[in-house]
């Protein structure tokens, strides 16, 4: 790639979304925004490896696809019909159009930003088809990132993103904000596409790439976008929160040879302390606007009282049963009980924390942790501390069987190992 | 990839310590902090003093000497920083380039290494300070 296509690729980067977004504002469809952006660009690529890369981009980037517009607008009116009077009609038209997109891009308004986000992650779409719709139009991710982002070959991406368009486009769904009722459910798909996003990054679920940095600093930086676009909502802030918390850790969450390294075994001088700082400055912020209590803004909490203690040991163990308390009350998952047992375990100790894990798969209970190998390792490991060594090693064997993560796997036997050393088998 | 965007304003090496921007300029540069942070991309900035207010402590023989500024020698200062957080160096040159500044103004543009860019043996000398006050300070 030569200098100058990566100074285009740059300039993508930067405005493809607002150009899109723009265009989008007279054309109603991200689709056709999105396809007229690309053209621009690859007119981009054309000319300024001659002509130089211009003054001002952006402008540049619009006259294309302005031009372009009023291109494939007169290509559709001719096929129609040719005659004077429509003739006539389509310079107006054009003229419309013309005018239409200077204004658009004259000011380009955050509004369009917005609208463009809550349409890409419109409930319309099946949740994968937002999440590629969201990295190509707000990320500025070509079709092959995404692909090997998500480890499926580049053909199959595109079909996904085109279908996604093409269900907007045939759905009708309005290029707007929601207003009023609406717009709670429609901020929630929004960060529940974003959280997707960065878990995606954070922790594959099966197979060797554990991290992928990538995915997590785009989807914080989409967040902090929505933070500026939706100062007032104290969801944004809150997950924003969340991701910054739990990607400072990021740099300790790997040993040398790529092995899962543990929360309580992290070194704790490799967290990322301007990171956990955004982090609780937008913790408070949605604290102060209220919404302390959402389950967001309660996992970040959680995630600050592990941050927050110098070592492991002086973890608040207490507070985090009392926000997992919280937390089970407005949504009474199973993992999040899995997690709030894991947590009595260390507050009140090993077999506290296994009466806990067993209230969860009496009968009554039972149980949608049955499939879940976190329930085997996590008993597996309260047996161990209780020196329970012969059920211990069975719980984490058959946590071992269930799961297909080889990071994971890896963590389990280092278990095994240990228990081998306290407590010989033979 | 994390970039620091290093100010380097004309004539600020010798400004008064009482100095301060004019709010024309400010106002610019308050609208280019905005484009920044609503593209996401900001994570820190800062403002600095007049060097005249600054101090150099310079090394020589073992021995600190501080030397209080304005300092004479001194033929480009720094003014403040942005830390971007970037796909690429082009991405943070081109983002430089939009800066609001005036004629002979630079901006230097730098990589922030990133604990995975040292050596390994760099990467060892940094591990195991546990005991640093990490989150001291924070209001939570």
């Amino acid at each position: 790639m030569s200098d100058v296509d990566r100074t285009i690729e740059a300039v993508w980067k930067i405005e493809s979304t607002r150009l899109i977004a723009a265009i989008a504002r007279v054309t109603r469809d991200i689709g056709i925004a999105e396809e007229l952006a690309q053209d621009a660009m690859v007119a981009a690529l054309e000319r300024w490896p001659e002509e130089g890369i211009p003054e001002n981009p952006a402008a540049w980037l619009m006259t294309a696809a302005k031009r372009r517009a009023i291109d494939s607008l007169r290509r559709g009116q001719m096929l129609v019909q040719k005659h004077e009077e429509i003739a006539r009609e389509l310079q107006i038209q054009q003229r419309k159009l013309g005018e239409a997109m200077d204004r658009a891009l004259d000011q380009v308004i955050d509004d369009d930003v917005l609208r463009l986000i809550f349409t890409a992650c419109h409930p319309v779409l099946p949740v994968e088809g937002c999440v590629a719709l969201t990295l190509r139009v707000i990320g500025g991710l070509t079709t092959a990132e995404i692909a090997r982002a998500f480890l499926v070959p580049e053909k199959t991406m595109g079909q996904r993103i085109f279908r996604a368009k093409k269900t907007l486009s045939e759905a009708h769904v309005p290029f707007e904000t929601p207003r009023g009722d609406d717009l709670r459910g429609r901020v929630k798909s929004v960060l529940s596409v974003v959280y997707l996003i960065f878990n995606e990054g954070y922790t594959a679920t099966a197979g060797e790439e554990w991290m992928r940095a990538a995915l997590c600093d785009e989807a914080l930086r989409i967040e902090r976008m929505l933070a500026q676009l939706l100062p007032g909502d104290s969801e944004v802030h809150a997950l924003l929160a969340l991701m910054e918390l739990n990607a400072s850790r990021a740099g300790a969450r790997r040993g040398r040879n790529g092995e899962a390294i543990l929360l309580p075994d992290q070194d704790r001088s490799l967290w990322n302390d301007a990171q956990i700082q955004r982090g609780m400055t937008s913790l408070e912020q949605a604290q102060r606007l209220g919404g302390g209590g959402q389950p967001y803004a309660l996992q970040a909490a959680i995630a600050a009282c592990h941050m927050l203690a110098r070592t492991a040991e002086e973890t608040d163990w207490e507070r985090i049963v009392l926000l997992y308390d919280a937390l089970l009350q407005i949504n009474p998952s199973p993992i999040v009980a899995l997690n709030r047992a894991v947590a009595v375990g260390m507050a009140q100790g090993p077999a506290a924390g296994l009466d806990a894990v067993n209230a969860l798969t009496t009968p009554a209970a039972d149980s949608a942790l049955a499939g879940c190998h976190l329930l085997y390792s996590v008993r597996g490991d309260l047996l161990m501390k209780m020196g329970r060594f012969r059920e211990a090693r069975e719980e984490i064997q058959y946590a071992m069987a269930m799961t297909q993560n080889f990071r994971e796997q890896e963590l389990l036997t280092k278990r095994l190992k240990q228990m081998e050393k306290a407590a010989p088998t033979t | 990839m994390r970039f620091m965007m290093i100010v380097i304003p004309r004539g600020y090496e010798s400004a008064a310590p009482d100095a301060m921007p004019n709010p024309e300029a400010v106002a610019k540069m308050q609208e280019y902090n905005m484009a920044l942070q609503k593209a996401g991309i900001l994570l820190a900035l800062d403002g600095l003093f007049p060097p005249s207010t600054g101090a150099r402590v310079s090394y020589a023989n073992g021995k600190a000497t501080v030397t209080d500024g304005p300092f004479a020698e001194a033929k480009e200062v720094i003014g403040g920083y942005w830390i971007v957080q970037v796909h690429s160096r082009e991405e943070a040159i081109e983002w430089a380039k939009r800066a609001p500044m005036s004629n002979n103004e630079i901006i230097e543009v730098r990589r922030i290494f990133e604990m995975g860019d040292f050596s390994e043996d760099v990467q060892k000398a940094a591990e195991g300070y546990e005991e640093l006050p990490h989150g001291a300070g924070s209001k939570a």
